[in-house]
């Protein structure tokens, strides 16, 4: 009896997910799916790091090491930083503008699933004949030398969760502009939701060129076009510029929302304001705008010219700037405050100088006639893990444990979270301190081995190792979060005790409408500041009245499966480079292709008005003490 | 806690010390020039980020020493400051300043180091004054071509110290990049242009690092990337100057033994098509889809990685897929061991120089 009462319990809820609309869901969605290929790519990570323990190693051959190493960075920057961050942004941004749902909580779920299709794509490359080999930036004149269809599985896969990506930008951009509560100015919201805002903007522009040269790269290589096949006249340089002007703001797209979380995670434990919020915005949208013009950075050694090469070397260095004021601004934060250690604050306060070692590396680099000797070695691969590792994964580590509890009703294990840190924070500057060393003293990157006799033996060895200890701190906090989810605990509204922002006015998690009333913004720091005042809730913008939902939808999954089906029909049509098509490619292409927009036109004709909550039903629920299911 | 601080800075600051690598391959012992321009920039960058690193981590310090909360404030509401103008614009002013004195010399330097204006200078009989070499790296192999001089040798790049040499490179399959880390900066070989630049090499550093230096590709090529290794020979220039005589008065010596004799009827039956054994560039970069072998007897290496002795070359032979997977040779052969033997005695006997 009970079995079958569970069981179907447990059906109801995943058919739940695959229908859901709202962002808190979705929030979940994105945990589970990010969290998933994080611990693949963390994976691809350790066993890269075995393979160079020693000299001359036989962990891996060569070619699965290029397989593992390209797979590791795509999937961390792609399925694994990106996904884990739209889930916070999800959970906490419409919350903290005051709104009962994103702007389109429809596009919401399908800018998921597509991401979730496009991840399982590219992933499929694993069983079906090899991984892509040629490293996350997919070089043009190495992508179209590459064999079987490992290339392929990266452009298809990267397109279509790409434009799950476009889409979460544009509906993010759309919700703060339009759906932030009365009295929530521009200059009121609070800095995770301005750096949301930002790098939505930087997604809006960044990501069209990456489609635009992927889909370039698709018709190379799957209908025989030859746009960057130098033989026929084509050109591999472009795919240089196209891939760095949508990377180079990616890393933006990354890190100014982890930014954010620290500036939400600082004053929180500090118990003082965020200093200088002006200039905290100015900073992010500074380094936004920034971010577009630096691009050829990345491109020093390609030969692009002295005047070029002098032009890009003083923008990348005036990135420092607004940079440096983040970093002073959060240390003014803490000054004169009053600091309570707890995990999320020792995780931004491990960022503080983590970041700083890899800022300033990055200037370095910026100094193109140094960067001709840093360039495409262990240098660049430690500085880069030092600010997305030190950046990126401590701010999802923190938020993970700042928000775990309004995202699930549960906190994580304090002393659990400790250990995590202590792993993770010392292994992570073993592994990639000495890796700075290692570029300096001559050893290339996305080298699949190295040979004894270099002094290379020592350092990799250390590095090695500390990539075990952060293993072992992801373990740590897997093991935290399923006996944090199997605990009977139920948190209060504000479990931190000082929280500042409005989501810690709601109960944790919050209803599945947010907010009974709209709420009235009178300041920033909204919360905090009514509970200086001694009041025990927002005060309302407007009357209790009957609550507009948007209704559950299956069709955004099919619309994403659509496309998923379709990229194998690319895959295998009879133009194909490796020569393996089949006439039925064509006809799963159109099938595919078929399924996607024939589910978007079912959802146009078909009005889908929502539903309204009662006003009686809100009533009750105050009766119930808030809680609702 | 305080001692255990110092045991921690000693220990990094030992780590820092022995890890400057080895004289023929580090950019941290500089044998040129360019590398120690580079060197130099490196130097000064280092010393202004470790000041901004250091300001940020005594204030850090500071704070987390003074301003943690203390038992009995639990309840304690700091006060809530907005900002203050002065202190940001001091650390807006001052990182811009940090940035324009390391602006300054980037922007000399990257002239200086990209200025390849005198490649081409002539003498008044027409000659170049500066040697050129031209670059073509391949899937894993790279040729130097003289083109004044009118050789070609492959894997082994023979330099004069102490001038400059202007290098013009390419790359004949998928892109490369060339990378000589104790002599200067790396620039890649792209499928679609010829790349310039130039690098000079320090004759007595060349002394100290037993006149080899490492060359390497630093760009991801396909599996066998890591392997993609070439070795530099940096000479006094009259000792080059010997050199590219003998190589172009080089002609395939008569085989001396029967073993060898047999070695080169195997050869130019099997390997011929591909590799050529004169230095001469007579044929045009498209036809040399293989290393040139004319001076195979000096190499410092097998297949640019392996200790050069008759077993490896073999053992190249044989299995080069197994050294080098993806190589454009083949990935296996069978020759019988006694052809083997032949193969390597001959092409070890391949010498412009003894």
């Amino acid at each position: 009896m009970s079995t079958i009462a569970v069981r179907k319990s447990f059906l109801s809820t995943v058919w739940e997910y695959l229908t859901t609309v709202d962002h808190k869901k979705i929030a979940h969605l994105y945990l589970g799916a990010g969290g998933f290929f994080f611990l693949l790519g963390g994976l691809e990570a350790l066993f890269i790091r075995i393979q160079l323990m020693k000299p001359q190693n036989n962990f891996v051959n060569e070619q699965l090491f290029n397989e593992l190493m390209t797979m590791h960075g795509t999937t961390m920057i792609f399925l694994a930083a990106m996904p884990l961050l739209f889930a916070y942004m999800n959970a906490v941004v419409p919350l903290q503008i005051g709104a009962r749902d994103v702007a389109f909580p429809f596009l919401n779920a399908l800018g998921f699933w597509l991401f979730f299709w496009g991840g399982i794509f590219l992933n499929l490359s694993w069983f079906l004949g090899g991984a892509p080999d040629a490293g996350w930036t997919s070089y043009a004149s190495l992508s179209l030398a590459s064999e079987g269809h490992g290339i392929d599985f990266y452009t298809l896969g990267i397109q279509i969760s790409g434009f799950g990506t476009l889409m979460s930008g544009i509906n993010f951009l759309a919700t703060i502009i339009t759906m932030r509560a009365p009295g929530m100015s521009f200059m009121r919201m609070p800095l995770f939701t301005w750096t949301t805002f930002i790098a939505s903007s930087l997604i809006l522009m960044a990501f069209p060129p990456l489609t635009i040269s992927v889909f370039y790269l698709i018709f190379d290589r799957l209908f025989n076009s030859a746009i960057f096949d130098v033989t026929l006249g084509g050109n591999t340089i472009i795919w240089e510029h196209f891939f760095w002007i949508f990377g180079h703001p990616e890393v933006y797209i990354l890190i100014l929302p982890a930014f954010g979380i620290f500036s939400e995670i600082i004053p929180t434990f500090s118990r003082k304001r965020l200093f200088g919020y002006s200039s905290m915005v100015f900073a992010t949208i500074l380094i936004g705008f920034l971010g577009f013009m630096v691009w050829a950075h990345h491109m020093f050694t390609t030969g692009l010219g002295n005047v070029a090469n002098a032009i890009f070397a003083v923008a990348t260095m005036a990135i420092a700037v607004p940079t440096g004021i983040k970093i002073f601004n959060w240390l003014l934060t803490m000054w004169g405050g009053s600091i309570k250690i707890t995990v999320p604050m020792i995780w931004a306060l491990g960022f503080i100088p983590s970041f700083v070692m890899g800022g300033v590396t990055g200037v370095m680099q910026g100094i193109a006639p140094l960067d001709y000797q840093l360039h495409d070695t262990y240098f660049i691969v430690a500085h880069f893990h030092y600010v997305i590792i030190g950046g990126v994964v401590f701010a999802i580590f923190a938020a993970a444990h700042f928000y775990w509890p309004k995202m699930f009703g549960k906190m994580l294990s304090e002393k659990l979270g400790y250990v995590t840190f202590a792993f993770f924070f010392v292994g992570f500057h073993m592994t990639f301190f000495v890796q700075h060393f290692l570029g300096l003293m001559g050893m290339p990157r996305r080298v699949a081995t190295f040979l004894p006799g270099q002094g290379l033996d020592l350092y990799n060895f250390i590095s090695s190792l500390g990539a075990i200890l952060m293993t072992i701190g992801v373990i740590v906090l897997l093991v935290n979060i399923v006996i944090t989810s199997m605990s009977k605990q139920q948190v209060a509204n504000d479990p931190w005790g000082d929280g500042r922002t409005i989501e810690w006015a709601l109960p944790s998690p919050p209803p599945y409408y947010n907010f009974k009333q709209l709420p009235l913004v009178r300041g920033q720091d909204t919360w905090w500041l009514e509970k200086m005042e001694g009041n025990k809730e927002l005060p309302p913008a407007e009357p209790l009245q009957d609550i507009h939902m948007p209704k559950g939808s299956i069709l955004p999954f099919f619309i994403a499966l659509g496309l998923f089906i379709a990229g194998f029909g690319a895959m295998y049509n009879p133009l194909n480079q490796v020569g393996d098509g089949h006439p039925m490619g064509t006809v799963v292409l159109i099938f595919g292709l078929a399924m996607t927009f024939g589910t978007m036109l079912l959802r146009s004709l078909r009005d889908d008005l929502g539903y309204y909550i009662p006003k009686e039903e809100l009533e009750d629920d105050d009766a119930k003490g808030g809680k609702v299911s | 806690m305080k001692k255990w601080g110092l045991y921690l800075s000693l220990l990094i600051f030992a780590l820092i010390l022995t890890a400057c690598g080895e004289p023929y391959l580090s950019t941290l012992k500089p044998a040129g020039e360019v590398a120690e321009r580079q060197f130099n920039l490196l130097l000064l960058s280092t010393g202004v980020m470790t000041l901004v690193i250091v300001v940020v981590v005594i204030i850090y310090v500071i704070v987390l020493i003074r301003f943690r909360r203390k038992k009995g404030e639990e309840d304690k509401i700091p006060e809530q400051v907005e900002g203050s103008h002065k202190l940001e614009i001091i650390w807006t002013i001052i990182p811009i300043i940090l940035i324009l004195i390391l602006a300054v010399p980037t922007v000399a330097e990257t002239f200086n180091l990209g200025d390849v204006s005198e490649r081409d200078k002539v003498d008044k009989d027409g000659n170049r004054e500066n040697l050129v070499i031209n670059v073509r790296a391949s899937l894993y192999w790279w040729e130097f071509e003289y083109p004044d001089q009118g050789i070609v040798t492959s894997q082994d790049l023979v330099v004069p110290t102490d001038e400059k040499i202007y290098f013009n490179l390419i790359a004949s399959d998928v892109k490369h990049a060339f990378w000589i880390p104790a002599i200067g900066g790396k620039i890649d070989t792209n499928t679609d242009n010829e790349n310039s630049f130039y690098l000079v090499f320090d004759g007595e550093k060349a002394d100290e690092a037993g006149n080899i230096f490492y060359g390497k590709c630093a760009e991801l090529c396909g599996p066998s990337h890591a392997y993609m290794d070439f070795k530099v020979k940096a000479v006094p220039r009259a000792e080059f100057d010997e050199w590219v005589v003998a190589m172009q008065n080089f002609e395939e010596p008569e085989p001396q033994t029967a073993v060898a004799q047999q070695g080169k009827e195997i050869f130019e039956n099997s390997c011929i098509g591909c590799h050529a054994v004169s230095a001469e560039n007579s044929m045009p970069a498209e036809a040399r889809i293989a290393p040139n072998l004319a001076d195979f007897g000096n190499r410092t290496r097998v297949a640019g990685i392996l200790p050069y002795t008759k077993e490896n070359i073999k053992e190249w032979i044989q299995n080069p897929g197994d050294i080098k997977p993806g190589n454009l040779m083949y990935d296996s052969a069978n020759f019988s061991e006694e052809e083997l033997d032949a193969l390597a005695e001959y092409l070890m006997s391949l010498k412009a120089q003894e």
